[in-house]
C-alpha cells in the first residue's frame, strides 16, 4: 500500500517510495557533481598555461573523467529525481515498480563506480568520448553500459508511474506541462539510450577480443546519436523546471499551453538529428546528410528553443504583471526575487543558456562555419554555456527548492546560497567567453601543451590566445568556487539544517521512511486542473509580455549580427572546395 | 501554477495563441529558414567548402601513396621530415600518425592543390594555423579537398584531437611561398 506525506509548505504530495528514491539519486548526482567539480580545476589550472599544473598523462586522465562525472553521471542522475518528481509527486500518484527503481539505481551506481575505477587505473584516458580505435580497459565501457541499463530502467519507471496515474485518475484532464517536458526527456532519452547501446556494445566486445575492427567512422557517427541526444535530455529537462520555478515562485500558468507542448513536440521529432554536429568535417559523409541533419531539417528545434526562450520568461511577466508590476518594460523583472537563488539560479541559466550556448551552438553547427571551429576550445566553451551554466545551474536552482520541500531541511548558510549563482555564473561566463576567443584564435581543444614543448616542429600561439586562456582560468576557479558553494549549502543543509516539520535525517531517506506519522496511506485528493482565468491582456498592443519581447528581439539582434560575423570570418581563409 | 497543474481548459489545443506568440514564431521561423538557406548558398557562391571526395583506405596502402609523392619531389629536410614541393595543381598526401604530420608540404600561393588526408592510426585533427582550417582525420578513410593557399607564409598544422600522450608534439608544416 503506497503512503503518502504532504509537503506543509509546497503542499506537493510525495510517495514514500519515490520520495526515497529521489533523494538517493539526487545525493548521488550530487557526488559526481563533486568528483567533476575536483576535476574541473585539475583542467583549468592546467590549460592556464602560466599554471600548467598537472602532467600530460594525469591532464588526460582527469579530463576524461572530468567529462563523464559532470556530463554524464551528475546530470542524468538528477534527471531520473526529476522524473520521478514530475511524474509521482506532480500527479500525485504512486511510483511505479519501486523496487526495478531501485535496481535501476544499482546499475548506475555499480556503472559509475566500475567506470570511474576505469579512468583511476591509467589506462582508459580516452577522453568521454572514446573515439574507437583508441581503445580503453573493458570495464570503461561495462560502466557506461550499466549505466544506461539503470537509467533505461527509471525512464520506463517514469512511463509506468503516467500509465498508472492515468488509469487511477489521479488527476483531471491532461498530463501539466512539467510533466509533458518530462515526457519529452524520457523520450529523448530512450532514444539516446538505444543508440547507445549500438555503439558501445560492440565497443566493449571489441574491447575484450570477440570483435576484430570498428570502423571508426561509423564510431562517431553512432556515438553522437547517443553523445549529443543525451545533451537533448538535458535541454527538456531543463527547460521543464524552468516552467515549474515560474509555476511555484510567481504562480505563472503558460502563455499558451499549446504553443510550449508543441515546442517540446518539435524537440522530439528534430533534435536527435544533431550528431551531425560532430561530423561536418568529417571525410565520407555527404553535405546534404550534414546540412539538413546539422540543422535538425530547417532549424525546426532551434524553433522549439527560441519558443521556450519566449514564453519561459514570457509567462513570468504576465504573472507579475497581474500582480501589478506594471511599470514600464522591465518592473516585473527589476522587482523579481533576486536574492532567492531559486530564480536568480533559474533566470541567469536561462540568459546564459540563450544569449551564449544557443547562438554559439548554432553558429558553429553551420556546415561550413565549423571548419573554423571544429576540435577549437570554443566547442567546450559552447558546451559549458549549455550544460554548465543551462543545465546544471537549473539543477543548483531546482535543489535549492527541493532542500526544503524534499529534505524538509532549512537552508544551511542561506547568506552563501543567495551568493551562489551568481559566483557560479560570473565565474563560468567569463571562462566562457574567454575560450570563445581563445579558440577563435586556434587553440586547441583536449589540449595539454599550448607551447608544445619537445615537438620537433615548433609553433606560438599569439600572445592574446595566453592571455585569453589565463583570463579563462581565472574564471573556471571562481566557476568551481561557485560549485563548491553549492555543495557547501547543499550537504551542509542535510547535515545541518535546522529540522523542518515531519523531517528525518538524510540517511534515513535511502529507503528508510521519515517519521511514521509523516505518512497515511491516504489517497491524496485529485489533482485539479489549473483555475479558469478571465482572457486579460496586460501590456500595450495586445503584447502581454513586452519586455520579454524586447529581450527576444535583444536576443536575435545578437544571433543575426554574431551569425554573420562568423560567415564574414569563413570567408577570409584559404579557399576550399 | 498551471505549469504544473493540469491546464484550465480541457480542450486546451483549441485556446487562441496569443498575438505576441504569434509574431515571435513568425520572426523566429524566418531566421531559421534563412540559416538553412544560407548553408546550400555558400555551396553555391562561397569560397570555403568541403568536397564531398573521400574513399576508404588502409594505412599500407595511403603510406605507399604519400611515399611515391616524397620520393619523386623531396626538395629538402627539417628536423629529419622531408619537405615535398609538388607541381601546382596535382595531387598532394599529407598522413597523420603518432605523433607527427608527414611530410612537410611547400606549395605555391594562388595555386590549387588536391589535397589527400588520412590517419595511420587513430583519429587526429588537421588543424591550419594560422589560418583556422580545421578537419577531422578519421583512419581507413582518404579525405581529399581542393585548397587554394591565398596567403604566403609557414603555417603549421597542430593536432587538434586528442591522441595519446603525446598529442602535444604532433606538428606539421606547409610552406607557402610567392612565385
Amino acid at each position: 500500500m503506497a503512503q503518502f506525506r504532504v509537503c506543509p509548505d509546497s503542499g506537493f504530495f510525495f510517495d514514500k517510495s519515490a520520495e526515497s528514491l529521489m533523494k538517493a539519486n539526487a545525493v548521488a548526482g550530487a557526488v559526481s557533481l563533486l568528483i567533476a567539480g575536483i576535476l574541473a580545476l585539475g583542467v583549468i589550472l592546467t590549460r592556464w598555461q602560466e599554471v600548467h599544473l598537472l602532467p600530460a598523462d594525469l591532464f588526460y586522465q582527469v579530463l576524461t573523467a572530468h567529462g563523464i562525472n559532470a556530463l554524464i553521471f551528475w546530470i542524468i542522475f538528477f534527471e531520473i529525481a526529476v522524473l520521478y518528481f514530475a511524474s509521482s509527486t506532480l500527479l500525485r500518484t504512486r511510483l511505479a515498480a519501486p523496487r526495478w527503481a531501485w535496481a535501476g539505481f544499482a546499475l548506475m551506481i555499480v556503472g559509475m563506480v566500475m567506470n570511474n575505477i576505469a579512468v583511476w587505473q591509467g589506462n582508459s584516458s580516452v577522453m568521454m568520448t572514446s573515439y574507437a580505435p583508441m581503445q580503453a580497459a573493458p570495464h570503461f565501457y561495462l560502466g557506461l553500459i550499466l549505466f544506461a541499463v539503470g537509467a533505461l530502467i527509471g525512464c520506463f519507471v517514469f512511463l509506468g508511474t503516467l500509465v498508472i496515474a492515468r488509469d487511477d485518475r489521479t488527476y483531471e484532464g491532461s498530463i501539466p506541462l512539467v510533466t509533458f517536458g518530462a515526457l519529452t526527456a524520457c523520450i529523448i532519452a530512450i532514444f539516446t539510450i538505444a543508440s547507445g547501446a549500438i555503439i558501445l556494445v560492440p565497443t566493449f566486445l571489441w574491447s575484450i577480443g570477440y570483435i576484430g575492427h570498428i570502423d571508426a567512422a561509423m564510431y562517431r557517427v553512432i556515438w553522437w546519436a547517443m553523445g549529443h541526444s543525451s545533451q537533448q535530455i538535458n535541454v527538456a529537462a531543463h527547460v521543464s523546471i524552468w516552467y515549474l520555478i515560474v509555476g511555484v515562485l510567481f504562480n505563472a500558468r503558460p502563455m499558451s499551453e499549446k504553443v510550449s507542448r508543441s515546442a517540446f513536440l518539435l524537440y522530439i521529432l528534430f533534435l536527435q538529428l544533431a550528431s551531425a554536429h560532430h561530423i561536418l568535417v568529417d571525410p565520407g559523409i555527404s553535405s546534404e546528410w550534414k546540412v539538413f541533419n546539422t540543422s535538425y531539417a530547417m532549424y525546426l528545434a532551434v524553433l522549439a528553443s527560441m519558443i521556450h526562450g519566449l514564453t519561459v520568461p514570457g509567462s513570468m511577466e504576465v504573472a507579475q504583471r497581474a500582480k501589478g508590476y506594471t511599470k514600464g518594460m522591465f518592473e516585473w523583472l527589476r522587482k523579481a526575487p533576486w536574492g532567492n537563488p531559486v530564480f536568480s539560479g533559474f533566470f541567469l541559466s536561462l540568459i546564459i543558456f540563450g544569449f551564449i550556448g544557443g547562438i554559439t551552438g548554432v553558429v558553429m553547427g553551420t556546415e561550413q562555419i565549423n571548419i573554423i571551429i571544429h576540435n577549437t576550445i570554443y566547442v567546450p566553451a559552447h558546451f559549458h554555456a549549455t550544460v554548465a551554466v543551462g543545465t546544471t545551474l537549473t539543477f543548483m536552482a531546482l535543489t535549492y527548492l527541493l532542500i526544503p520541500v524534499l529534505f524538509r531541511r532549512a537552508l544551511f548558510l542561506p547568506w552563501m546560497a543567495r551568493w551562489q549563482p551568481y559566483v557560479f555564473s560570473a565565474g563560468m561566463t567569463l571562462m566562457i567567453l574567454f575560450m570563445l576567443g581563445a579558440g577563435t584564435l586556434g587553440v586547441s581543444r583536449r589540449h595539454w601543451d599550448m607551447d608544445f614543448t619537445g615537438a620537433m616542429l615548433s609553433f606560438e600561439y599569439p600572445g592574446t590566445a595566453y592571455t585569453m586562456m589565463a583570463v579563462a582560468g581565472i574564471g573556471g576557479v571562481l566557476g568551481v568556487l561557485g560549485g563548491a558553494m553549492y555543495l557547501i549549502v547543499t550537504v551542509g543543509s542535510l547535515l545541518f539544517g535546522k529540522k523542518l516539520d515531519e523531517s528525518a535525517g538524510l540517511f534515513q531517506g535511502f529507503g528508510v521512511p521519515l517519521a511514521a506519522s509523516s505518512y497515511n496511506i491516504i489517497q491524496p485528493e485529485r489533482l485539479p486542473m489549473a483555475p479558469k482565468l478571465a482572457v486579460e491582456e496586460h501590456g500595450s498592443a495586445g503584447f502581454e509580455a513586452p519586455g520579454t519581447f524586447a529581450l527576444a528581439m535583444a536576443l536575435l539582434l545578437c544571433f543575426v549580427v554574431y551569425y554573420f560575423i562568423n560567415w564574414d570570418y569563413l570567408s577570409s581563409v584559404w579557399p576550399l572546395s | 501554477m498551471s505549469t504544473f497543474l493540469p491546464p484550465s481548459e480541457r480542450n486546451w489545443w483549441s485556446t487562441p495563441v496569443g498575438r505576441q506568440e504569434v509574431v515571435w514564431i513568425g520572426i523566429a521561423l524566418v531566421w531559421c529558414l534563412i540559416m538553412f538557406v544560407m548553408m546550400p548558398y555558400w555551396h553555391i557562391y562561397g569560397k570555403q567548402n568541403l568536397s564531398n571526395e573521400a574513399y576508404q583506405t588502409t594505412p599500407a596502402h595511403y603510406q605507399a601513396k604519400v611515399d611515391q609523392m616524397v620520393a619523386k619531389y623531396k626538395i629538402g629536410e627539417e628536423s629529419g621530415v622531408p619537405i615535398v614541393k609538388p607541381p601546382a595543381g596535382s595531387d598532394v598526401y599529407m598522413l597523420g600518425r603518432l605523433w607527427q604530420w608527414y611530410p612537410i608540404l611547400e606549395l605555391e600561393k594562388n595555386q590549387s592543390y588536391r589535397l589527400h588526408l588520412s590517419s595511420m592510426d587513430w583519429n587526429h585533427g588537421f588543424s591550419l594555423q594560422p589560418v583556422n582550417i580545421n578537419l577531422q582525420i578519421v583512419p581507413g578513410y582518404e579525405m581529399v579537398l581542393t585548397v587554394t593557399p591565398d596567403t604566403s607564409g609557414e603555417f603549421t598544422v597542430v593536432c587538434n584531437e586528442f591522441c595519446g600522450i603525446g598529442h602535444h608534439l604532433m606538428l606539421g608544416k606547409i610552406y607557402v611561398k610567392e612565385n
